[in-house]
C-alpha cells in the first residue's frame, strides 16, 4: 500500500476544515470514499476531490502537499498513524490530538496542540514535530504529549498548560507560560518572563537524559541537543501553578 | 556419579513458586549505585524472616541503563505478589529514595506491572512531577540533592526460589573456599541471585522442630557435630557443610546456575577437601520444582 497523499489542486482562497482527513477518520475507506469525503471550504461543503488530487490507499500515513496554509485543524482528534505536511498549515493544527505523529515541514498558525474552542483541555497525547515557526498559544491547555518546534513561536506559548512537554529551539514571544499549571516547556533561549514565573536556579536534571534518548528516535534537530543542565522557572504563580520552563544551559 | 573425584549424590533440590521482580538502580557512579543496591537487598536472605529474598544480579555499564549512568540490576523474590509489592515499596522508600544520586527503573516488563515509584511520589508533597517519556511514566521527586527520578512501575513475573546444593568437605575452610569459587562462577549467570551472605548459607534448615513455636530448625542430618547422635547424612571424613541457595526467574536459569556452580567446585578436584555434593529437599512433598543433580550435570534437566 502506498502512502495516502493529498495534493492541493489550486491556491485556496478560503479556510478549509481539514479535521476529517486523519488516519483514524479515513481508516478502512476506499480511495473513492476518501474522494467523496466532504470538507468545509469557506461557506461551502465540497468533496475532497474538488480541492485535492488524492493518491494512495495507506490511510495510516497521510501526506499533504502544496500550500496548506489555509488548512485548519489538520490532525484534529488524531489518535494514531502519521500525518506529514510538506508545507505550512493554518491554525489549530493537532487540535485535541490524542496519539500518533504530526510532522509539519513549514510553519503553522495559532493554537498548535490546543483544544477545540470552548474545550477545557488541549492536546491529549501524541507527538508534533514542527520544522518552522508557530503562531500564538502553542499548547494552550495541553494535557499530555510532546510538541517539538525547531523555529520560533508567538505569544502565550504553553498558556494554561496542564501537562506534557513542549520544546522550542527558536525564540518565544511574550507571556510565556501564562496561567501554566503543570507540564514542561523546554527552551534554548532565555525568554522574557512575567513576574509570576519563579526562578529556581540552574540544575542538572536526571530526567533530561531520558528525554534526550527519546528524541533520538524522532526526525528532529532536538536529537542534537545537549540535555543535562537547565535553569528552572516555576509557575504560573498567579494561579498556584507548578509548571516549569527549563532554559537549557551548557 | 563422580566428577573429578568428587561424589555427586543422586538426589534433588526442591524449590517453590515465587513472584519475582527486577529493578535497575543507577547513580552518579558504581560506588553509589552499589550503596543503594546493597541497602535495598540488605536483610533479604530468606522469606522466612525477611519477607523477600533479594540480591544484586549484575553490574550494568552506563550504556546499558535507561538514563545512561552506571548501575546495577537487583532481583527480588517473595512468596506472593502482595508481599513483594509491600517490600518493594518499603525498600524503595528507605533505600533508594534516600541514597544520594540514585534513580530506579523497571528491569522487567510484564502484564502485571507493580508499583515502583507510584506511591513514593507523594513524598514530593505536591511538588512531584510526572513525565511520560517514550510511553513510560516517570516521577520526578524534589529532594535535597536535586531530583529523585523513578519509573512508576516495574514488571512482576512468576519465578522460582529455593534451588540449592550442599558442599560437603573435610574442613570448614575447605567447604567455604569451594563455596566462594562456586559463587564467583554463578555471579556471571543472568536471571539468578544467591540471597544469603556472600551467597552462602551455613544454617540449612529442615521443616519443623521439637519446639512448637518453630516451623523450621537446624538441618541436623547435615550438622557435622551431631554425626553420632542423629540419623546423619555425613560420613566420618566430612567436617563442614555449606549450602548455596538460588532464586531465579525460571527453572532453566536456576538449573544452569547450579550446573555452573557445581562444575566450578568439581574443577578444584579432591585436593580442595571437597568430598561430596548433595542437595536439600523435603522428600519432594512440598515444592513443585525438583532439581535433580545428576540430570542437571548431564545437561538433561528441563
Amino acid at each position: 500500500m502506498s502512502v495516502c497523499t493529498f495534493t492541493l489542486k489550486t491556491l485556496l482562497k478560503h479556510k478549509v476544515d481539514a479535521s476529517p482527513l486523519t488516519p483514524d477518520h479515513l481508516n478502512g475507506k476506499s480511495l473513492a470514499d476518501i474522494e467523496k469525503q466532504t470538507l468545509s471550504y469557506g461557506g461551502q461543503i465540497v468533496p475532497a476531490h474538488a480541492l485535492f488530487d488524492i493518491r494512495g490507499s495507506d490511510t495510516q500515513h497521510i501526506i499533504f502537499q502544496g500550500d496548506c496554509s489555509q488548512l485548519d485543524y489538520i490532525g484534529a482528534n488524531m489518535r494514531s498513524g502519521s500525518i506529514t505536511v510538506e508545507g505550512s498549515t493554518g491554525a489549530f493544527a493537532a487540535c485535541s490530538m490524542r496519539g500518533g505523529l504530526l510532522n509539519i515541514h513549514g510553519n503553522t498558525g495559532d493554537f498548535l496542540g490546543a483544544g477545540f474552542e470552548g474545550s477545557r483541555k488541549g492536546m491529549l497525547g501524541g507527538t508534533i514535530i514542527l520544522k518552522g515557526n508557530a503562531g500564538d498559544r502553542v499548547g494552550d491547555q495541553m494535557r499530555r504529549g510532546l510538541i517539538l518546534i525547531e523555529g520560533n513561536v508567538g505569544d502565550y506559548c504553553a498558556s494554561r498548560m496542564i501537562a506534557g512537554t513542549i520544546g522550542v529551539l527558536g525564540s518565544v514571544g511574550d507571556y510565556v507560560g501564562f496561567g501554566m499549571r503543570r507540564g514542561t516547556l523546554l527552551l534554548r533561549q532565555q525568554p522574557a518572563l512575567t513576574a509570576t514565573m519563579q526562578d529556581c536556579g540552574t540544575h542538572t536534571l536526571p530526567f533530561l537524559r531520558l528525554l534526550a534518548k527519546s528524541f533520538a528516535d524522532l526526525d528532529t534537530a532536538f536529537e542534537d541537543l545537549e540535555l543535562s543542565r537547565a535553569r528552572r522557572f516555576v509557575g504560573d504563580a498567579a494561579n498556584s501553578g507548578n509548571g516549569e520552563i527549563l532554559v537549557l544551559t551548557a | 556419579m563422580q566428577i573429578n573425584g568428587i561424589h555427586i549424590d543422586d538426589t534433588f533440590a526442591e524449590a517453590f513458586n515465587m513472584r519475582g521482580t527486577r529493578v535497575i538502580i543507577t547513580a552518579q557512579n558504581h560506588t553509589w549505585a552499589y550503596h543503594a543496591a546493597n541497602a535495598m537487598t540488605g536483610f533479604a536472605t530468606s522469606v522466612i524472616g525477611c519477607g523477600v529474598e533479594a540480591g544484586i544480579e549484575r553490574e550494568m555499564t552506563a550504556d546499558e541503563t535507561p538514563d545512561g549512568r552506571p548501575g546495577v540490576a537487583v532481583l527480588m523474590f517473595a512468596m506472593g505478589s502482595k508481599v513483594l509489592m509491600q517490600q518493594l515499596e518499603t525498600r524503595m522508600g528507605q533505600c533508594i529514595l534516600t541514597c544520594p544520586t540514585a534513580a530506579a527503573f523497571a528491569g522487567l516488563i510484564s502484564e502485571d506491572m507493580i508499583s515502583l515509584g507510584k506511591h513514593l511520589r507523594f513524598f514530593g508533597d505536591g511538588y512531584q512531577t510526572s513525565k511520560l517519556i517514550g510511553g513510560k511514566r516517570y516521577w520526578r521527586i524534589p529532594v535535597m540533592d536535586g531530583e529523585f527520578l523513578t519509573e512508576e512501575t516495574t514488571g512482576m513475573v512468576r519465578a522460582i526460589g529455593g534451588g540449592n546444593f550442599l558442599i560437603l568437605a573435610s574442613s570448614q575452610p575447605a567447604a567455604l573456599a569451594a563455596a566462594e569459587t562456586a559463587i564467583e562462577a554463578m555471579k556471571r549467570v543472568p536471571n539468578v541471585i544467591m540471597p544469603f551472605p556472600g551467597g552462602v548459607v551455613r544454617s540449612g534448615s529442615k521443616v519443623g522442630s521439637k519446639y512448637k513455636t518453630m516451623f523450621a530448625s537446624t538441618n541436623d542430618a547435615f550438622c557435622p557435630t551431631l554425626k553420632g547422635v542423629v540419623n546423619s547424612e555425613l560420613s566420618p571424613e566430612i567436617e563442614s557443610v555449606m549450602e548455596i541457595v538460588i532464586d531465579g526467574l525460571s527453572f532453566e536459569d536456576i538449573a544452569h546456575a547450579m550446573k555452573v556452580g557445581i562444575e566450578a567446585i568439581c574443577a578444584l578436584g579432591t585436593d580442595s577437601g571437597v568430598k561430596r555434593i548433595s542437595a536439600g529437599n523435603y522428600g519432594g512433598k512440598l515444592g513443585p520444582h525438583l532439581f535433580k543433580l545428576h540430570e542437571i550435570l548431564k545437561g538433561s534437566a528441563a
